[in-house]
């Protein structure tokens, strides 16, 4: 068995003790390349089914062709697709392109804070309507106790400590000193009212994993991923203002895997697009304290 | 050139005591192999001159603000690391004891282990604490590096020091480390290149060694389990499969195979093996999380576990068994108080019955009378659940022979099942275990008496069909092994050196009268051994259940078998079993060349008196 092929196994394990466990689970989907590939190792966890909602948080400041992306496969693949925002912060301005808060400051107010209230029901959830192919509000407003998200370990030194199941308190709250231990493959799936799960399936895999499992099993990514003509491409998505491209002529899945391997990215990190990463030596790691995935 | 695919992968645990340099290891590692993305080095280098601190490589690792505040590593941070031959993950282990179960965590993941030993600090309680916990999470690929090297100007007697009285402590809980090296992660001595600091070292360095390591064979050979983790029927888009799902833990199976799930023992046969996306399959094999539909429709629950039914050993069916249990839970864990217990796919409702014993950790001292298992606490026990489950023998297949233990929500134990009990086995070790030790305990523990005294504390059993010859042969031993300067007592039970097992007499309390010798002598045993001795006796025609009282005992105190009649005594897992000739000079000769190797005996003066 190959690393691919064990990976691809861990993954599809973790997914389904997930489901097995949470009565209320949801998948985050930030239409970037890993939790892609997470959604299609749902489908593989359950046969060609997604049998849970998959949650988006849309700051407004997504590349355009993220959401169009986005609702191309939530038709096509028939998914429960559900999008919340801080339509608060929006609306008042508060955000880092606005000019009222620094970057960090507009991570908590647009992703943290907005993930938090939709996780837990209390702000608006919007559900994509398959007939209508439009968003309308979603009278569900129950709070997930399950979350799986597509972080990698090898993104960044916080992440590095994260568990396959990672309690989060009331609060959102992440403590690192007290995370639940994980044996074999035994779990933490036993949790107080109130607290939530997030699973993170993807833990053990790095971008150049992911990148040959896109290649292997064909699946679809957008487009922002390759050069198309301007002798750029994104490398990992986010919000516009704050993720630059980086240079390079990779036009396909295959250039990119040559790229990370032995060429001009093998020694870059790949959040090196990543504004926000730098403001403070720790920045992540408080995002990430407060709910940040 | 090889797709990233096609590379090996292997997970590594690096454990040790607080501060001994785990985290510099794996920084300089990175650092030297250039495994570090472009900038983080120069990153890490700038922040310590602006904090006006001196760089570290651990900064690299420790890289949340907490780590770096205290200088110690809270939780398990993994690495990615790779050389021509493989792909590593490193998984960094936080040393402190508050984060035990942290550090268990890192393990639990890993093929194989280093340990780190400071040199100038030398062998420490986590040392030996975590030395023990990789050999009961089952990693056998363990190498030790005694780092800080430099420190100690690089000087071999230290490293040999060191060496020799880690080596002893492995001895004692059955792990055979790969190597030993001698390495200063600070300077980056026999990391990636061998030292010019240190000639006298003959063997390869680190990274060597590392590649060195072999992988787990996955072993098609043995039985089949499929723990039962789900059973989907998702009707939507008219799929009307009812699919069977989870990880083949072990064996393999084939399309047209007879299953029987357990503990309920509804039967049927495979009919397909399902996927997604992927050709379809005739069998599958361990390591695969696959799905089944099968030819007859059976209703079950998730848990159960799928074994075939033609020929293949089945696991064992029963609600009580003997442990090997590590507790982490901040409360206690009681007797008679009801606990969550996953084992492979089940959960079940699981009492802790009775505690053996319980292990001390770091020393390897034994407690008989806890009543209850602590924090960090290894302990032997046996649990009951409270319905039948399916489990087979650590030993024999690991993923279905261990389990974890939840209370409040948090998993709060883990371990291994070491055996099977039946309901009448079940009563016969209740009564065994000493419940009648309430002995004040020393201070001084074995390990330094094991150094003053040059030997470890043994019972030596000297057996076979001729009493007179034995007694013989016993006492001899004390006497020459005296003469040598060995602290050595002979005490033998007159029953037990004529009275033969078949003509046992049994007592007003049902019990049999030999029996009683046995514990008998069991208990003085403990004691002396307890004081650093080794104890002679003599038993005519020790039995293998006999040998097993003593075992449970003593335990971790090994047990010497001399044997004259060459009859075979039990294979239990740490008793020394040596046939000798019925000739008395040619035996003595044997048996003290026996415990020189052995190490019981040493003449390593040197090593110690420093």
């Amino acid at each position: 068995m190959n690393v691919l092929e064990r990976l691809e196994n861990q993954s599809i394990y973790i997914l389904r003790e997930a489901y097995r466990n949470f009565k209320n689970l949801c998948m985050l989907w930030s239409i970037g390349k890993d939790s892609t590939v997470l959604l299609w190792l749902a489908r593989k966890s359950f046969f060609g089914h997604v049998p849970f909602p998959l949650v988006h948080i849309d700051t407004s400041y997504k590349i355009p062709e993220m959401i169009a992306y986005r609702d191309k496969l939530a038709y096509e693949w028939q998914l429960t697709m559900i999008v919340g925002s801080n339509q608060k912060a929006l609306a008042e301005g508060q955000t880092f392109p606005a000019g009222k808060v620094d970057r960090i400051a507009c991570c908590r107010l647009l992703k943290s804070e907005a993930l938090k209230n939709t996780l837990s029901g209390e702000w608006t959830r919007y559900k994509f309507n398959h007939q209508e192919r439009k968003y309308i509000l979603d009278p569900d407003r129950e709070p997930y106790t399950g979350v799986i998200v597509g972080v990698r370990a090898d993104e960044e030194g916080s992440r590095s400590k994260e568990r396959y199941f990672s309690p989060r308190d009331i609060q959102n709250e992440w403590d690192i000193g007290e995370q639940p231990p994980e044996l074999w493959n035994q779990f933490k799936t036993d949790f107080a009212p109130g607290t939530h799960i997030r699973v993170h399936p993807l833990l053990d895999w790095t971008e150049l994993n992911i990148w040959e499992y896109i290649e292997k099993e064909r699946i679809p990514v957008t487009s922002l991923y390759f050069d198309r003509g301007s002798g750029k491409r994104y490398r990992s998505l986010g919000c516009f203002p704050c993720t630059k491209p980086v240079d390079s002529d990779a036009q396909n899945v295959a250039e990119i895997i040559e790229e990370l391997r032995s060429g001009k990215f093998s020694n870059i990190a790949e959040r090196s697009g990543r504004e926000q990463d730098r403001e403070d030596g720790g920045s992540l790691e408080t995002l990430r304290r407060d709910g940040y995935m | 050139m090889k797709s990233e695919s096609e590379h090996e992968q292997m997970n590594i645990v690096i454990v040790g005591h607080v501060d001994h340099g785990k985290s510099t290891v794996i920084g300089r590692l990175l650092a030297d192999t250039r495994s570090l993305p472009e900038g983080k080095l120069e990153q890490v280098r700038r922040n310590c001159e602006l904090n006006a601190k001196p760089f570290e490589y651990a900064f690299l690792l420790d890289a949340l603000k907490d780590e770096q505040a205290q200088g110690i590593t809270i939780d398990s941070a993994r690495c990615f690391f790779k050389t021509a031959k493989r792909h590593y993950i490193i998984i960094d282990a936080p040393g402190h004891l508050e984060f035990l179960k942290n550090m268990i965590s890192g393990a639990a993941r890993a093929e194989a282990a280093l340990l780190v030993i400071d040199a100038k600090e030398g062998v420490r309680e986590n040392s030996r604490r975590h030395g023990f916990m990789l050999s009961m999470l089952g990693i056998d690929q363990v190498m030790i590096l005694v780092n800080k090297m430099d420190l100690v100007n690089y000087r071999q007697d230290r490293f040999d020091q060191i060496k020799a009285e880690y080596q002893n402590f492995l001895k004692q809980i059955q792990v055979e480390p790969i190597t030993f090296i001698p390495i200063s992660a600070r300077t980056g001595a026999n990391l990636t290149t061998l030292s010019n600091d240190m000639p006298w070292y003959q063997g390869k360095h680190l990274l060597q060694l590392i590649d060195d390591l072999k992988k787990a064979k996955i072993k098609p050979e043995q039985p089949f389990r499929f723990p039962l983790q789900d059973i989907y029927k998702f009707s939507e888009g008219g799929d009307e499969r009812r699919i069977f799902a989870g990880m083949v833990e072990s064996g393999k199976i084939h399309v047209g195979d007879e299953v029987v799930f357990l503990p309920s023992f509804k039967k049927s046969e495979i009919s397909s093996i399902e996927g997604f996306n992927e050709p379809v399959k005739s069998e599958v094999s361990a390591g695969c999380a696959t799905g089944f539909t099968l030819k007859t429709q059976v209703y079950l629950k998730p848990g159960e576990l799928m074994c075939r039914s033609n020929g293949e050993p089945l696991p064992n069916i029963g609600v009580t068994f003997r442990a090997n249990l590590f507790w982490m839970g901040k409360s206690p864990m009681i007797p008679d108080k009801k606990y969550k217990m996953k084992i492979a796919a089940n959960r079940v409702w699981v009492v802790l019955q009775q505690i053996v014993r319980v292990l001390d950790a770091a020393d390897l001292s034994t407690e008989f009378q806890k009543v209850q298992i602590d924090r960090h606490d290894v302990a032997e026990c046996i649990l009951q659940t409270l319905k039948p489950v399916a489990f087979d023998l650590s030993r024999e297949i690991e993923a279905t022979g261990r389990f974890v233990i939840i209370d409040n929500y948090e998993i709060v134990g883990g371990g291994i099942i070491t055996q099977s009990i039946t309901a009448a086995e079940s009563y016969n070790h209740k009564t065994l275990v000493p419940t009648d030790y309430s002995w004040e305990k020393s201070n001084i523990p074995i390990m330094a008496r094991t150094a003053r005294y040059h030997q470890h504390p043994k019972l030596v059993i000297i057996t076979g069909k001729d009493g007179f010859y034995l007694k013989k042969l016993a006492r001899s031993l004390e006497e020459i092994l005296f003469k040598d300067g060995h602290y050595v007592y002979y005490a033998g039970l007159a029953n037990l050196s004529t009275g033969k097992p078949d003509t046992a007499v049994w007592n007003n309390s049902n019990r049999c009268e030999r029996e009683d010798d046995i514990r008998r002598i069991g208990e003085i045993a403990r004691a002396i051994i307890g004081s650093g001795q080794l104890l002679i006796t003599n038993v005519l025609e020790l039995a293998d259940v006999e040998l097993g009282i003593l075992k449970t005992l003593l335990e971790p105190n090994d047990i010497l078998v001399i044997d004259t009649n060459r009859q075979k005594t039990g294979n239990y897992p740490g008793v020394i079993n040596l046939m000798v000739s019925n000739e008395m000079g040619e035996a003595l000769e044997r048996i003290k060349t026996m415990l020189w190797e052995n190490e019981i005996i040493t003449g390593c003066y040197s090593s110690y008196s420093r």
